[in-house]
């Protein structure tokens, strides 16, 4: 029984660090950089991903002995849709402001290649539980790297994080961290770090062994 | 005993990187002391804190290994000199620092270090801190201002993270009208005033906002230029093709644009053409490339300070000329001796193809070969097409 | 998993569409489940962003009805089929406590320094002038153009001259944005100096909405006024 519970556990940790779609695999780029203008925007966004991501996983997965080979894009693909417009509705439904600010790229989410790839590489092999844990470990993974990202481009763009006021009121805005190309320096920013640090566990559980 | 065989040109000079470097440095202390002179306080300060972060940051990445190169090299120094030449003297200290850092972080440490970047280092600073703070990197205040060697302008002492205080106030106490602070080019542009020739080359005569003097940049320039540490055609082609299209607007329709004269001196062309279109490592290395590269950027400027919604454009007319460099040399490659379209009418140069002359290194190594003098690359023939076709079946 | 045994794994076309069919019905059934359990609250929330818009433009306002300005130039209520003729332009009505009416707001679009800017700005019949505006959407620079909204001397332009020429078909005085420092009618725009294209997308975009919209109203004043 513990056998089993570590592998669930690995199972939600492979998305949300060692497999993480932002710092790791680099995928989903778009919304990463388009939406993280702020820590709300980008913590919304990685949200409706995960709810996505999560929702079409399980449907996947329980449908998974019924598709036929043949037609199973077409049938990920809807299924995503689906939840996609769920979601659209959702996030209109509690606030027309958020819904402004993320834009297209809601409904963009369709064509996230993270959902598509662990509906494809993950949930269609595996039971229902599995696939579950593996999508909302993704989907979490995903929701910290978008945070990171729109975290510091809030404070350095705006002195502010979830809208609230850190410097008071003299502070001076660094505006191109609010622009896009600012979206690509803390992004590749964030990468060294996360480059360094895997770097260095290696170097650590090489002298362990040695 | 070995033997080494080589082609020329045979070096007897020993002139290494830092060489060059010590030159240079030494060429902008002049340039340095002047523009302390004219504003004082602030402009020393600035000057070192910029330096002070450009040579931590390059430090700091030497030492992790991230990028190659050896920081008693200067090459940071003249970055760190260049940028705060380039900013406003009151530029607020801490913003000084992070375009510093972004200097040599971007425009230098991402390439791999010394002779590895494309971009030059002292404008990437400048242009992060341009789109970082769009306000302060306008705000300029005027030169020989009474009193400017016992207290620094307001703003460069503002806290980290802080906005800038207001000069305008800091100006009115002293008795000098808003406009004061703005730039010949930023008068011109937003006001229609345009300054007099010998306001322009010294400064001297009046408490005008302009950067460190054209006059001593281009003589510190020609001195580099007679001992060889820059060529002589980049800033030639820049002021060339500058002047050459503010003339031809100006002739048109001489009530809109201003005169030549104060195209070429206003502004921070002249040290953008001596010193920061000089680069060797951004720059093209053939002859002609050069002549390529500073028309580009003469006419750049003079396009952006016309129609864009910017006052100043030599650094972003720089930066892409930047860009173009590799294309630039790739398309000017002179044509090695026997191998000219004339000397066997036309069949020899067909297959020209010569390792890279040594004195033409740039990115490549000595022997590698490089692309044929074309523009576009030829189709692969048709025989070839066939033995590829046969090899993959 | 699919067992891999065939080696020319055929799937019969009956299966393969009676999947599509059943997974299309799922997923219809979940859009629809959706739409209808979110369709009440999407409704309260469009019309709140919409009464707080025209709110902040028309301070005395307590409600807000949404018309439409017809090409032939009758005014008529929006409605629940919501399909607006070719060529009406909307616009909104605000009332104050007593139903009487305070101020007309309508949507400009005009293009900025980076994309679009869409401001929604309000008209007073009795002065005849452009109370005030705000920004509806705009991608202007942060710290250059966004300075519009809190920019002293640019909000000291307002209330803007808006009067209707004699013959009532354009305004008298078309609304222009002028260089900062040089504003010399009712009319005109002082721009911010430093921000000069935003600024004039503001006074391209009230003049534009306001020479096609202000016509069609102002003969049909009275029709708003008397709203129950």
């Amino acid at each position: 029984m513990t056998a089993t519970r570590t592998d669930r556990w690995d199972e939600f940790m492979e998305g949300l660090w060692r497999q993480n779609p932002i710092f790791v695999m680099t995928l989903g780029l778009c919304p990463a950089l388009a939406v993280t203008v702020s820590a709300v925007n980008a913590l919304s966004m990685g949200l409706a991903t995960t709810f996505v991501l999560t929702a079409s996983c399980f449907l996947v997965s329980l449908l998974r002995k019924r598709i036929p080979k043949e037609v199973r894009i077409a049938t990920y693909i809807v299924i995503i849709a689906t939840f996609v417009t769920v979601v659209d509705y959702l996030i209109q439904a509690v606030s027309l402001a958020l819904y402004d600010a993320l834009g297209a790229f809601i409904q963009l989410i369709v064509v996230n290649c993270v959902i598509l790839g662990r509906a494809e590489a993950h949930a269609s092999k595996h039971p229902p539980l599995p696939a579950v844990l593996s999508a909302l470990g993704m989907g979490a993974g995903f929701t910290l790297g978008l945070f990171a990202l729109g975290a510091v481009r809030e404070i350095l763009g705006a002195g502010k994080l979830f809208g609230i006021s850190l410097f008071g009121e003299h502070f001076q805005p660094w505006v191109v961290m609010v622009l896009p190309p600012g979206g690509f320096f803390v992004l590749g920013l964030w990468l060294l770090l996360f480059s360094a640090w895997t770097r260095r566990q290696r170097r650590k559980e090489a002298i362990q062994h040695a | 005993m070995s033997l080494e065989i080589r082609s020329a040109p045979h070096i007897k000079a020993h002139r290494s990187v830092e060489t060059i470097m010590r030159h240079v440095v030494y060429s902008l202390l002049p340039i340095c002391a002047f523009y302390v002179f004219q504003y004082g306080l602030s402009a020393l300060a600035s000057l070192a804190v910029v330096t002070a972060a450009c040579l931590a940051t390059e430090r700091f990445f030497v030492k992790t290994g991230t990028q190659a190169g050896d920081i008693s090299d200067y090459s940071a120094v003249i970055t760190g000199l260049l940028l705060a030449l380039s900013l406003p003297p009151g530029f607020p200290l801490w913003m000084g620092a992070v375009a510093g850092f972004a200097a040599i972080a971007l425009g230098k440490a991402l390439f791999g270090g010394i002779g590895c970047n494309v971009f030059n280092p002292a404008l990437v600073g400048r242009a992060f801190a341009q789109a970082a703070f769009p306000q302060a990197i306008a705000t300029y205040t005027p030169s020989f201002l009474p009193g400017r060697f016992y207290e620094m302008v307001p703003t460069s002492m503002t806290l980290p993270f802080m906005q800038p205080a207001s000069v305008i106030d800091w100006l009115k106490a002293k008795q000098l009208d808003a406009l004061a602070g703005a730039t010949p080019l930023a008068k011109w542009k937003f006001e229609g005033v345009l300054a007099g020739a010998e306001e322009l080359i010294t400064s001297l005569s009046g408490h005008m906002a302009v950067g460190p003097s054209p006059a001593l940049i281009l003589l510190c320039g020609a001195y580099l230029a007679l001992r060889r540490f820059l060529d002589w055609r980049i800033p030639a082609a820049i002021l060339g093709s500058a002047g050459l299209t503010a003339w031809l607007l100006f002739a048109l329709s001489p009530e809109r644009f201003p005169n030549p004269f104060f195209m070429l001196f206003s502004g921070g062309l002249i040290l953008g053409a001596v010193y920061m279109a000089t680069d060797m490592a951004t720059s093209p290395v053939t002859p002609k490339g050069m002549w390529v590269y500073g028309a580009l950027i003469g006419l750049l400027t003079v396009i952006i300070r016309y129609y864009s919604g910017l006052p100043e454009g030599v650094m972003y007319a720089i930066l892409l000329a930047n860009a173009a460099t590799p294309l630039i040399e790739k398309i000017t490659q002179p044509t090695p001796f026997g191998k000219s379209r004339f000397a066997l009418l036309g069949r020899a140069r067909k297959g020209a193809s010569y390792p890279l002359h040594p004195g033409y290194i740039s990115r490549e190594e000595a022997h590698a070969v490089t692309p044929k003098k074309r523009l576009f690359a030829h189709k692969p023939k048709a025989e070839a097409r066939k033995k590829s076709n046969e090899a993959r079946d | 998993m699919k067992p891999a045994i065939d080696p020319l794994p055929t799937t019969p076309t009956a299966a393969m569409l009676r999947t599509l069919a059943v997974v299309a019905a799922l997923c219809g059934t979940i859009i629809t489940a959706a739409h209808q359990g979110t369709q009440a609250a999407i409704e309260g929330n469009k019309r709140l962003a919409i009464e707080r818009a025209v709110f902040k433009v028309i301070p005395a306002a307590v409600s807000v009805a949404e018309y439409l300005a017809l090409p032939e130039g009758r005014l008529v209520k929006v409605g629940a089929d919501k399909t607006a003729p070719a060529g009406a332009i909307k616009f909104y009505a605000g009332f104050d406590a007593s139903g009487r009416l305070v101020g007309v707001a309508a949507e400009g679009a005009a293009k900025g320094y980076a994309d679009t800017v869409r401001i929604l700005f309000a008209w007073e019949a009795s002065s005849q002038a452009v109370t005030g505006f705000g920004v509806v959407s705009s991608r202007e620079t942060p710290g250059i153009g966004d300075k519009i909204l809190v920019d002293k001397d640019f909000l000291a332009n307002f209330p803007l001259e808006a009067k209707l020429s004699a013959d009532m078909k354009t305004l008298a005085n078309a609304i222009r944005t002028v260089k900062h420092g040089t504003k010399a009618y009712p009319w005109e725009i002082d721009a911010i100096a430093g921000a000069t294209i935003t600024s004039r997308a503001v006074g391209r975009a009230i003049d534009e909405t306001a020479q096609a919209l202000l016509p069609r109203i102002a003969p049909h004043l009275a029709q708003l006024e008397d709203r129950p």
